[in-house]
Formats: C-alpha cells, sequence, structure tokens
C-alpha cells in the first residue's frame, strides 16, 4: 500500500472551495426558509376540514417523500426548459430543494400540530380567539418549539443533500469538487476537504438553530425544559 | 315584604329549555330546562355520565344540541348562523385541565385574547392583567410560566385569564377535580369571592360542601335529566330518593 497525499494543490484552490461552500449555504438557507413556509402551510392544508384541501397536500407529501431528490431536480431543470422558461442552475436548485423539503417540513410541523393537546384549542376558543389566531398564537410557536429538534436535522439533512444539485451544474460546494479534482487528478485529497468543510457547514447550521430557537423560544432559554 | 323576584325574563342570563343531546347512540342530554338569572350561581351536581359537563359545555357551544333552544346573554346558542365569537366574548370558561398557554408568561396568557379580540392596548391590557391576577391573588406570577406555578395557582391563573374578558357569565367545569384539597380550597375561595362580587355563574362540582354554600340554585342530573331542582337546601333535605343517595355518599 503506498498512501501519498498531497494537500497542498488541493489548499491552493481555496477561494473555489470558499465560493461553493458559501453557494451551499445560500441554497440551504433559502431552501430552509421557503420551506418552513411551505410547511406550515402544508400542515395547516393536510389538517383541513376541506377534503380536497387536504388530498392536495396529502398527495404532494406522498410524491415527494417516494421519490428520488436527484429525480426530482431533474424533474424541475428539464419540466422548466421543456415550457421554455430559463433559469440558471443555481435557481433551479433552490426551487426543487425547497420543494423537497417542505414535503418533509409539512409532515414534521404536522406532527407537531397534532401535538398539541385539544384542550388548548378550546380554551383559546373560549376566549374568543380566531382559527387564525389559534393557529397563529396557540398552535404554532408550540409545535415547532416541539419538533424544532426534528426540523434543525432535516435541514442540515437538505443541507448536505444540495450537494446532488451538481448534476445540473449549480457550482455548489461537492460541483466546485468535482471541477477540481477533475484538474489536479487528487480526488481523494479534494474529497476529504469537501468532507471536512461540509462537517463544519452542518455545525454551523446547528449552531445558527440553536441561537435562533433561544431567540424565538424565550421560556425555553428562561426554564431550560422541554415543552 | 319586598323581595327581589329572580325568575324575571330581563335578568335571565342562561336559559336551557327542553334540550336534547346524543353522542351516537348514547343519549346524554334527554330534555334539560333550567334558567340562570344575572347574579345567580347555579350549580351542577350528579353522577359521572349523568350529564352535567355536557349540559356546560352547550352553554358555550362546545357541543352542538340536537334540539330543543339555548339563549345565553341573548345569543341563540342553537341557531347555526350563531355568531360564536360573539358568544364566547360574553362567556367565560374554566376547565378542569386548566389549559394555560404553557410557552407564555401568565401576564402574555392574560394579555392574548384582550388584546387580539378586542383589539385594547398593550398598555391597557398589562394594567389590566395586573387587576385579574390581583384578584385572584396572584400578583407576583406575572412574569412566570404556568409550568412554575402549582395546580392552584394554573387554575386561579386561568379564572384570571377568563376574568380579562370581562365575560357577563362564567362556567366551571370541575374546576377542583385535578387538585388536592388544600390546593381546592385556594379556587374555591376565589370562586366564592367572585359570586360575591355579583358574578353569573354556572358551575359543575363534586364538592357539595362548596355548593352548599355558593349556589343560588342547584340541578341535579340523572340520566340526562333535571332530576330534582331548588335552592341549596335541597342538598340537605333532599325530595327525591336519588339524591338524597347521591350527596348521602357525597357529603
Amino acid at each position: 500500500m503506498n498512501l501519498n497525499l498531497d494537500f497542498a494543490t488541493i489548499f491552493e484552490r481555496w477561494p473555489a472551495f470558499l465560493q461553493g461552500a458559501l453557494l451551499t449555504l445560500q441554497l440551504a438557507f433559502i431552501a430552509t426558509a421557503l420551506g418552513t413556509v411551505i410547511g406550515v402551510l402544508g400542515a395547516i392544508g393536510r389538517r383541513s376540514s376541506h377534503p380536497i384541501v387536504a388530498r392536495i397536500c396529502g398527495i404532494y407529501v406522498e410524491v415527494i417523500r417516494n421519490t428520488p431528490l436527484l429525480v426530482q431536480i431533474f424533474l424541475v431543470y428539464f419540466g422548466l426548459a421543456s415550457l421554455g422558461l430559463k433559469f440558471s442552475a443555481f435557481a433551479v436548485a433552490a426551487a426543487a430543494l425547497t420543494i423537497n423539503v417542505g414535503a418533509y417540513t409539512t409532515e414534521i410541523i404536522r406532527a407537531g400540530f397534532d401535538s398539541i393537546p385539544r384542550g388548548q384549542i378550546e380554551a383559546a376558543e373560549g376566549l374568543a380567539l380566531s382559527r387564525a389566531q389559534i393557529y397563529w398564537y396557540v398552535v404554532m410557536w408550540p409545535a415547532i418549539e416541539k419538533v424544532y429538534p426534528s426540523l434543525t436535522s432535516q435541514f442540515v439533512l437538505l443541507m448536505l443533500a444540495s450537494s446532488v444539485t451538481s448534476q445540473i451544474s449549480a457550482e455548489e460546494l461537492t460541483a466546485v469538487a468535482n471541477y477540481i479534482q477533475s484538474d489536479t487528478y487528487r480526488a481523494f485529497e479534494t474529497y476529504i476537504l469537501v468532507a471536512i468543510v461540509y462537517i463544519i457547514l452542518s455545525l454551523v447550521m446547528r449552531a445558527g438553530f440553536w441561537l435562533l430557537g433561544l431567540v424565538i423560544f424565550p421560556r425555553r432559554r428562561r426554564l431550560g425544559t422541554p415543552l | 315584604m319586598h323581595k327581589i323576584t329572580r325568575t324575571d325574563t330581563a335578568s335571565s342570563v342562561v336559559g336551557l329549555s327542553n334540550v336534547h343531546k346524543s353522542f351516537g347512540a348514547l343519549k346524554v342530554l334527554n330534555g334539560v330546562s333550567f334558567e340562570v338569572n344575572r347574579g345567580e350561581v347555579l350549580v351542577l351536581i350528579g353522577r359521572s355520565g349523568s350529564g352535567k359537563s355536557t349540559a356546560l359545555r352547550c352553554i358555550d357551544r362546545f357541543e352542538t344540541i340536537d334540539s330543543g333552544e339555548i339563549v345565553v346573554c341573548g345569543h341563540r346558542v342553537s341557531d347555526p348562523k350563531l355568531n360564536l365569537r360573539a358568544l364566547r366574548q360574553d362567556v367565560g370558561i374554566v376547565f378542569q385541565s386548566y389549559n394555560l398557554f404553557p410557552h407564555l408568561t401568565i401576564e402574555e396568557n392574560i394579555t392574548l385574547a384582550p388584546c387580539s379580540v378586542k383589539g385594547i392596548s398593550k398598555a391597557q391590557a398589562k394594567e389590566q392583567a395586573r387587576r385579574v391576577l390581583a384578584q385572584v391573588g396572584l400578583e407576583d406570577k406575572l412574569h412566570q410560566y404556568p409550568e412554575q406555578l402549582s395546580g392552584g395557582q394554573q387554575q386561579r391563573a386561568a379564572i384570571a385569564r377568563s376574568l380579562a374578558m370581562q365575560p357577563k357569565v362564567m362556567l366551571f367545569d370541575e374546576v377542583t377535580s385535578a387538585l388536592d384539597p388544600e390546593l381546592t380550597g385556594e379556587v374555591l375561595k376565589v370562586i366564592e369571592a367572585l359570586a360575591a362580587d355579583g358574578m353569573t355563574m354556572v358551575m359543575v362540582t363534586h364538592e357539595m360542601g362548596f355548593a352548599r354554600g355558593i349556589a343560588n340554585r342547584v340541578v341535579f342530573m340523572h340520566h340526562g335529566k333535571v332530576h330534582e331542582t331548588g335552592p341549596a337546601a335541597i342538598l340537605t333535605s333532599p325530595a327525591t330518593p336519588e339524591l338524597a343517595q347521591f350527596v348521602g355518599t357525597g357529603l
């Protein structure tokens, strides 16, 4: 066995890696933000008493959860192209990741909504709050607090899964790595470095979610107990 | 002798007439009628499953009825076109399990509805929160979270939360059933003070001693019907063997 690692040629390309890492974070940020909105709306939709709305949201979740992310990306990519619409690879990647994570987020948030005891909603109804007010003040915030660890994991997973968008040549971290390794013939070193960068990105995201949690869940910040 | 007649219909706050309600094949209310006048305390008693909690919940339309009529503060509760939120601004309800919002402080629990339903200012709502909390003896708990309070304190906070909406009638659904005797006592004291202030109340309770002390009228429910009704005195000298048996085991 003769393992000869040369990181020097790889390190020289650090601006490209940094650029790729920033793009990966951007993709993750966009998909997380929009995915959360879709997740909340989707969860409300799935619990809707309107059967058609509930059905449509259910189909969306099942279709996304039962098809590979790469296929979804290609569907968005070629689908838009065949409609004659031209978007950047980044925009397509962001859209596909948002649609994907939105479905998983819908299920997570729905579980959170379902965990709110009936008595909480009755108490709010008894205080004459409207349906929208009950959802916003009484159901959504505690529900999100309860499923916050699951949401964090899901969004970190999404950031890692964004490497698949290199297939449509979105210039994120893995795409940059593919390019550099074919340029330098230092494939193993390149992917070791990329793996380390992904770990750092994951840790950064987890830290970000932790900090955000302190801001949006004041009870937890003060008491430190789970809801 | 000049005596205020409390059956005067103009002062009727809650009226049920011939109310029927089934859960599937199970008949829970089988022609229930009673009336509560302004300033009156009506206590609903009866065995578990006799329909007393269901009757109470129908008043605030937490259950819909099959037939009959319910009128509360001028709202026709049995009308399908009822303005539900208007009804619930006039009616306060307190539950056995407190149901405080766990992610909000006591102050936020209390100010939520006045701010978002009545649209009063935050400052005004906070001022009011202080007032209703003082009324239930919890002014020092303003910034605590529900889980930091004892069961009795949580229930008193829940009563304060209801009071902040300035209801015309308060409903209490077995509010002390989850509490030990000491905590029960502190909650009952708050309810007594409310009664003394002239609050109209309907309550379901198993505390017979308390019922005797506070009730203007007692309604004994049995098999979905009002089996016996009268002043608190009926608890000590019941007319029907069923009530005699019930209070015999209850006292």
